[in-house]
């Protein structure tokens, strides 16, 4: 229980075990720690962007959706239309082609018609001619009166 | 030991005596044999137990310490970093909550006493006749297995925290502002020689008060165990009761040795934070 030169070692134990904590162990962990600090406030951070881009990144989805949607129903209405217009142009174009057809139809009648009269005429001039001859009594030369038989013909 | 018949008195005091190297009187060297021959040595002797086992102590809780700081990483702490750092938040946190100033030797300092003190007076929960025993097997005659409870440790420890006191008095304060703080108060410029009086009194009694409160804690502690100890050579019962005796002080004794590290600690912070300020 003598203090003696004891105290003198302790003290300078004392110093040596502060200064080489000072030195070698309290700043490494000290940094660690800080270091640590930082890295989770960051991450936290970063976190919050995410969420934030993402939420961001939704509204310009849901806009893109809208506008998309809005297209396809402008594109629809006018398919309709034009489906429509295909429609009443497909009825003129029929109409008009039947008219054509009725024309044509009708001019092949009169054709026929006119060919047939000429027909007639043809076969009523050679029976009144026939029926002459027969009244005459004899030959009527055809050669020779076939002015008076085409004026004949002409005139039926 | 070889035989005699021990007395409790010679118990206690074969206790309490360290292990003392220095000069005997008749001019050689070695390890001293008793109270007296101890004290004959004078102010020149060491007392190699105390030295060696806080020394040890040190060095061994650095070592840990320094191996984990080599490995500290910012990533997810494993084991004894988990430990080192939770320690050195505590630390950190408590100088904060005292230390007003910057200084980067507060934290460093605070968290060497604090782990140091603490591993000192865990000795103290070692079975007193443990390591005694074991060195008088191998020829060392005296051990004291708890450095604290030696008052040269501590106030070995003191003086170092009061160099620090005055240190950074002077470097702060300036010697003018420094002694004008031990003169002027707190009764003003008049009553210069009843200032100097107690406020040296009061500068003195910090490193005082630091080293022997802790000592008389680790002190006392020690004796009772040493009393508890005596118990088990006066039979079956009271040994058994000595038994119960024992492990409930060691268990409370776990908050003393905390707590007076924890204090010794937080003084040293609240002393060199009063130094360190510059007005009052």
């Amino acid at each position: 229980m003598n203090i003696n030169a004891t105290l003198i070692g302790q003290a300078i134990a004392f110093f040596l075990f502060v200064v080489f904590c000072m030195k070698y162990v309290w700043p490494p962990i000290l940094h660690a720690l800080e270091e640590r600090k930082k890295k989770i406030a960051d991450g936290l951070a970063a976190a919050e962007h995410g969420k934030h881009s993402q939420l961001l990144a939704e509204d310009r989805a849901k806009d893109l959706l809208r506008k998309a949607k809005e297209q396809a129903g402008e594109i629809i209405t006018r398919a309709d239309k034009r489906a429509a217009e295909i429609v009443d142009e497909a009825k003129d174009d029929a109409r008009a082609e039947g008219g054509r057809m009725l024309t044509a139809a009708k001019a092949e009648i009169d054709q026929e018609v006119n060919r047939v009269k000429e027909d007639l005429r043809g076969q009523v001039v050679a029976i009144a001619m026939a029926g002459a001859g027969k009244v005459l009594g004899r030959e009527v030369d055809e050669t020779t009166h076939a002015e008076l038989m085409d004026k004949l013909a002409a005139e039926i | 030991m070889s035989g005699e018949v021990l007395t409790s008195a010679d118990y206690i005091s074969h206790h309490l005596q360290n292990l003392t190297f220095g000069q005997h009187p008749d001019g050689s060297w070695g390890i001293a044999h008793g109270a007296e021959a101890a004290s004959e040595m004078g102010f020149w002797a060491f007392h190699v137990d105390t030295l060696g086992f806080s020394i040890g102590l040190g060095v061994m809780f650095l070592y840990i310490f320094h191996r984990v700081a080599k490995q500290a990483t910012a990533d997810a702490p494993s084991g004894l970093q988990n430990f080192a750092e939770w320690v050195v938040e505590f630390i950190e946190d408590t100088v904060k909550g005292s230390f007003s100033g910057r200084n980067p030797l507060i934290a460093p300092l605070a968290f060497t006493i604090f782990i140091w003190i603490f591993l000192m007076n865990f000795m103290d929960l070692i079975a007193v006749d443990f390591l005694p025993h074991l060195a008088g097997m191998i020829g060392i005659p005296y051990l004291r297995v708890v450095p604290t409870a030696d008052p040269n440790a501590t106030l070995g420890m003191a003086f170092g925290v009061f160099f620090l006191i005055l240190y950074y008095s002077f470097k702060i304060k300036g010697p003018g502002g420094f002694f004008s703080e031990l003169a002027f108060q707190p009764f003003g410029k008049l009553g210069l020689p009843v200032n100097l009086l107690l406020e040296g009194v009061n500068l003195i009694a910090k490193p005082i008060s630091l080293a022997l409160r802790l000592f008389g804690n680790m002190y006392a502690g020690e004796m009772i165990f040493i009393l508890i100890a005596i118990m088990y050579s006066g039979g079956l019962v009271l040994g058994a009761f000595g038994g119960l005796l024992q492990i409930g002080w060691a268990i409370f004794h776990i908050l003393i040795i905390t707590l007076q590290a924890f204090i010794f600690m937080t003084l040293t912070i609240v002393y060199l934070d009063m130094a360190s300020q510059e007005h009052h």
